[in-house]
C-alpha cells in the first residue's frame, strides 16, 4: 500500500516561490503500518507531520513531500519498499525504521545511493561498530544504550541475580548484551524467544520462576509488551521476582497494560514530561491533536524532521551539497525533545538516560513521568569499531 | 516423589528448588539433569529439575489442548465437507473479539464468554451459507483462494468494527491467581482451567460424535457422502451444523487465548499453521487423531523451547546456544510432521473408506 501525503503547504509554495525552490524535499518514511504493531507507525506518521506542521511545511524555503511506506515488520518487504524509495521516487532522505532487522536488511540500498538516512528508531549495534557509513543518522539511540542504563539502576538498587528475556532478533541480542555490560550482578539466565510470532510465554516464565532471580529484566515493544505483561502476572511473579524493563512499557502499550505496569521501572532517552520548551510544544500540540500522550516512536520521528530541516536549511535548500548537510547534521544544532545532545563518531547520539515510572495524571489516566537521571551524556560501547573520524 | 538432591557445583551451597535435601554423589546424567535446571550450573536439586520438568510439561499440554480446540473444528470441516478451510482463524479471532467485547459489555466473565460462543457459532454457520456452500465440489484450490478471501474480509472487518489496536480480556480475580497442582509447583490458575476445559470438550466431542445420532451421520457423512444423502439425511443442515460446531470450538480457543495473549488482528494466521500440523499428524478427519497430535505437538514444541537451548550450553556458547535454541526448537514439530509423513503417510490414525 502507497500513500503520498503532500505537504499542505505546497501548492502555495508553488505559487509563490522562486523558480529555484519549486521542488519539493522529498523524505521516504518506512515504518509498520499494518498488523499489531501498526499502531507504533501511526504514531511515528503523527508525530513526524505534527514535526513538519512546526516548520510551516517547508524546509529552506522548498515544500516537504513524504511518502509513506509499509515495512510489515518483514525485512524482507522493508528492503522492497526502501529499493522503491530510493530508486524509483529518488528521495532525498529516508526515514523511519522500528525494527532492527527491517533496517539492517534496509540499509545497503540506501547508502548505496549516497542518500541520507535517518533512523528514528531502531539502533543495530552492526551500525554503531564496522557498518557505519557517513550517510546514516540516528535520532533515537543504539539498542545497547537503554537496557545499559537498566542494568546501572539495578546495580545502584543492589540486586545481585537477574534473568534476562528478550526477542530472537537483532535488537533482542543487542539488548540483553547491553544489560550484561553494565549490571555487576550475576545473569543467571537468560532466554530469546521466537520472533514477533512467539506471544506465549509461559515456558520462560516457568523457567524464571525456577531460576529464582532477585530480577527479571525484559525486552517486549510493541503488543509484545501488552502480553508480556499480562502472563507475568498471571504466573504470580509479580511479588516475587521484580520486573525491569526497556521498551516494553510506553504510551502506546500503556492503555493496554493498564494497572499491570504499575512500579514497574523502565530507562528512556525521552519522557514526555522533561522540562524543554521544544517538548512541551511537542507534547501539549500532540495531546490536543490526538487525545493520546506522544511515545518515544513519536518523539524520535520528531526530532527527525529536526535534524534534517537544519541541514536543508545549512545549504540553503541545495541537497547536492551533501558533504555541507553532514557538517551541519554532526552539530546536531535543532531543538530536540530530548534537549541539546552531541553525536558520537558513528552518528548515534550521545545523550542522557532517565529513569521512568508509570503514575496516574491530574485526568486520571495512565502515563510516563522522569523520576531521575540514570546516566549523563552516555555514549554507546560500538562507537570504537566505527572508523569513521571526524 | 522425585529424588532430592543437592549438587554444589560452584558458588555458595544455598538450597534452590521446592525440594532440597542432603549433598550427594551424582552421575553424569543427573549432572545433565542438573544443568538443565540451571544453566549456569549454580547450585540445583534434581528434584527442582524434576518439578521444573513436570511444570513444563503442563505448559505444553495447556497449549496442545488449545491447539486440540482449533483442529477439532478444522479436520472435522476438513474430514466432512472435504472442505479446507484456512479462514478457520479468523473464526479463532472473531471469538476472542466477541469474547473481550461482550465481557466488557454485561461485566461477567462467563457471560460474556457463552455469548461470545454463540455468536461465534453464529458467524461459523453464516460463512458456512453464504460463502462456503459455493465451494464445495470444487477444487482445493478454489477452497484455499476463497477462503484466504474470507480471512482478509474479516481482518479488515475486525480492524473496522474495533480498530487496529487490539483488545484485552478481563480475567475475573478467581482465574487470574495461581494455584499449588503438586507441592512446590505453582501454577496458573487460567492455565489449568484451560486444560481442564479443553479435556471436558474433548469428551463431549466424543460423546456426540460415537454416541448420538448426529454423531453417527457425521461419522457416516466423513465415510460416504453420496450414500447419506441418498438415505434422505438433510445433508445441507449437516454441514451447517458442522461448521457452526467448528466454528464455536475455534472461537473457544480464541477467546481462551485472548485472555493470555490479548486480542489482535491477525492472531489466527500463524497458529492456523500448527493446527494443519496437527490434523495432518493426526490424521485428517479424526477427532482422535487431532487430540493426541496436538498434544504431541504442544509438549514437543513447549518442552523442546525450555529445555533445548540449555541442552546446546553444553556443547556451544551461551549466545550461540540461546540463538540456535529457539531456532531449533521451533523446527522440531515440523520434523515431527516430516517423520510421521514419511512412516504414516494417512497420519496416526487415518480415517478409512475415504
Amino acid at each position: 500500500m502507497r500513500r503520498i501525503f503532500f505537504a499542505a503547504g505546497a501548492a502555495i509554495a508553488l505559487a509563490v516561490g522562486p523558480a529555484a525552490a519549486q521542488n519539493p524535499v522529498k523524505i521516504g518514511f518506512i515504518s509498520t503500518f499494518s498488523g499489531p504493531t501498526a499502531v507504533i507507525g501511526n504514531d511515528m506518521r503523527n508525530s513526524f507531520e505534527l514535526a513538519l506542521d512546526h516548520i510551516g511545511r517547508k524546509m529552506g524555503g522548498r515544500p516537504v513531500q513524504v511518502i509513506y511506506e509499509d515495512d510489515q515488520q518483514k525485512p524482507e518487504v522493508g528492503k522492497q519498499k526502501t529499493e522503491k524509495l530510493v530508486q524509483s521516487d529518488k528521495v532525498d532522505f529516508v526515514v523511519g525504521y522500528i525494527w532492527s532487522n527491517v533496517l539492517l536488511a534496509s540499509l545497503k540500498p540506501v547508502l548505496d545511493s549516497q542518500t541520507f538516512l535517518i533512523s528514528a528508531n531502531a539502533g543495530p549495534s552492526q551500525i554503531a561498530g564496522a557498518l557505519c557509513s557517513p550517510f546514516f543518522f540516528s535520532t533515537s539511540w543504539q539498542n545497547d544504550q537503554t537496557p545499559q542504563a537498566i542494568g546501572r539502576y539495578m546495580n545502584t538498587k543492589g540486586v545481585k541475580t537477574v534473568y534476562l528475556l528478550g526477542p530472537n532478533y537483532a535488537a533482542g541480542k543487542d539488548m540483553l548484551a547491553g544489560v550484561a555490560s553494565t549490571y555487576k550482578g550475576k545473569v543467571i539466565g537468560q532466554d530469546l524467544t521466537k520472533w514477533p510470532d512467539q506471544l506465549d510465554f509461559s515456558a520462560e516464565l516457568t523457567k524464571v520462576r525456577n531460576a529464582k532471580p532477585e530480577a527479571l529484566f525484559v525486552f517486549y515493544p510493541g503488543a509484545a509488551g501488552v502480553q508480556f505483561l499480562n502472563q507475568y502476572h498471571q504466573a504470580g511473579l509479580k511479588g516475587t521476582v521484580p520486573l525491569y524493563t526497556a521498551f516494553t512499557i510506553d504510551s502506546l502499550s500503556l492503555p493496554r497494560q493498564k494497572d499491570l505496569a504499575l512500579g514497574i521501572p523502565g530507562a528512556q532517552h525521552w519522557v514526555n514530561d522533561l522540562p524543554n520548551d521544544a517538548n512541551k510544544k511537542y507534547v501539549a500540540d500532540f495531546r490536543a491533536k490526538h487525545k493520546a500522550y506522544p511515545s518515544f516512536y513519536g518523539a524520535q520521528s520528531y526530532d527527525a524532521v529536526g535534524l534534517i530541516n537544519s541541514a536543508v536549511v545549512a545549504v540553503n535548500g541545495d541537497l547536492s551539497k551533501k558533504d555541507a548537510m553532514r557538517a551541519e547534521m554532526r552539530k546536531a544544532n535543532y531543538a530536540s525533545v530530548r534537549g541539546p545532545y552531541k553525536y558520537g563518531n558513528n552518528h548515534f547520539p550521545i545523550q542522557n538516560f532517565y529513569l521512568q515510572d508509570v503514575v496516574k495524571d491530574a485526568e486520571g489516566n495512565l502515563t510516563l513521568k522522569t523520576i531521575a537521571t540514570i546516566v549523563e551524556n552516555s555514549q554507546d560501547e560500538h562507537a570504537s569499531k566505527c572508523p569513521m573520524r571526524w | 516423589m522425585p529424588r532430592t538432591r543437592v549438587r554444589p557445583l560452584a558458588g555458595p551451597s544455598t538450597g534452590s528448588g521446592g525440594a532440597s535435601s542432603n549433598p550427594q554423589r551424582y552421575g553424569s546424567t543427573k549432572r545433565c539433569l542438573g544443568l538443565l535446571g540451571h544453566p549456569d550450573a549454580r547450585v540445583t536439586t534434581v528434584g527442582g529439575t524434576m518439578l521444573l520438568f513436570v511444570e513444563q510439561c503442563l505448559n505444553g499440554l495447556q497449549f496442545g489442548l488449545l491447539l486440540f480446540l482449533l483442529a477439532a473444528g478444522l479436520t472435522l470441516v476438513f474430514g466432512i465437507m472435504d472442505l479446507v478451510n484456512l479462514a478457520h482463524g479468523s473464526l479463532y479471532m472473531v471469538g476472542a473479539y466477541f469474547a473481550a467485547t461482550f465481557t466488557a459489555l454485561t461485566g461477567s466473565f462467563i457471560g460474556g464468554v457463552l455469548l461470545a460462543l454463540v455468536a461465534t457459532c453464529l458467524v461459523g454457520m453464516a460463512v458456512e451459507v453464504i460463502a462456503m456452500r459455493r465451494l464445495y465440489g470444487r477444487d482445493h484450490l478454489d477452497h484455499v483462494l476463497g477462503t484466504f478471501g474470507l480471512i482478509l474480509f474479516f481482518n479488515e472487518a475486525v480492524r473496522l468494527i474495533w480498530g487496529p489496536a487490539g483488545m484485552n480480556l478481563t480475567l475475573p480475580s478467581w482465574l487470574n491467581t495461581s494455584i499449588e497442582i503438586l507441592p512446590g509447583v505453582p501454577y496458573s490458575s487460567y492455565r489449568f482451567s484451560i486444560i481442564v476445559v479443553a479435556l471436558a470438550v474433548a469428551l463431549f466431542l466424543y460423546m456426540l460424535v460415537m454416541r448420538t445420532r448426529i454423531g453417527m451421520l457425521i461419522r457416516a457423512g466423513a465415510s460416504n457422502r453420496e450414500m447419506v444423502s441418498a438415505l434422505g439425511v438433510n445433508i445441507k443442515l449437516l454441514y451447517t451444523l458442522v461448521f457452526g460446531l467448528g466454528a464455536a470450538l475455534a472461537g473457544l480457543a480464541g477467546l481462551m487465548q485472548a485472555a493470555i495473549l490479548t486480542a489482535q488482528i491477525g492472531m489466527g494466521e500463524n497458529i492456523l499453521i500448527l493446527a494443519f500440523v496437527v490434523i495432518i499428524i493426526g490424521g485428517i478427519g479424526s477427532i482422535r487423531g487431532a487430540f493426541v497430535a496436538s498434544i504431541l505437538v504442544g509438549l514437543i514444541d513447549t518442552v523442546g523451547r525450555a529445555f533445548l537451548p540449555d541442552i546446546f550450553k553444553l556443547v556451544l556458547s551461551q549466545a550461540a546456544a540461546s540463538t540456535a535454541g529457539p531456532a531449533v526448537s521451533s523446527m522440531l514439530i515440523y520434523l515431527l510432521m516430516t517423520i510421521v509423513l514419511v512412516v504414516r503417510p494417512e497420519g496416526l490414525f487415518p480415517v478409512s473408506n475415504k
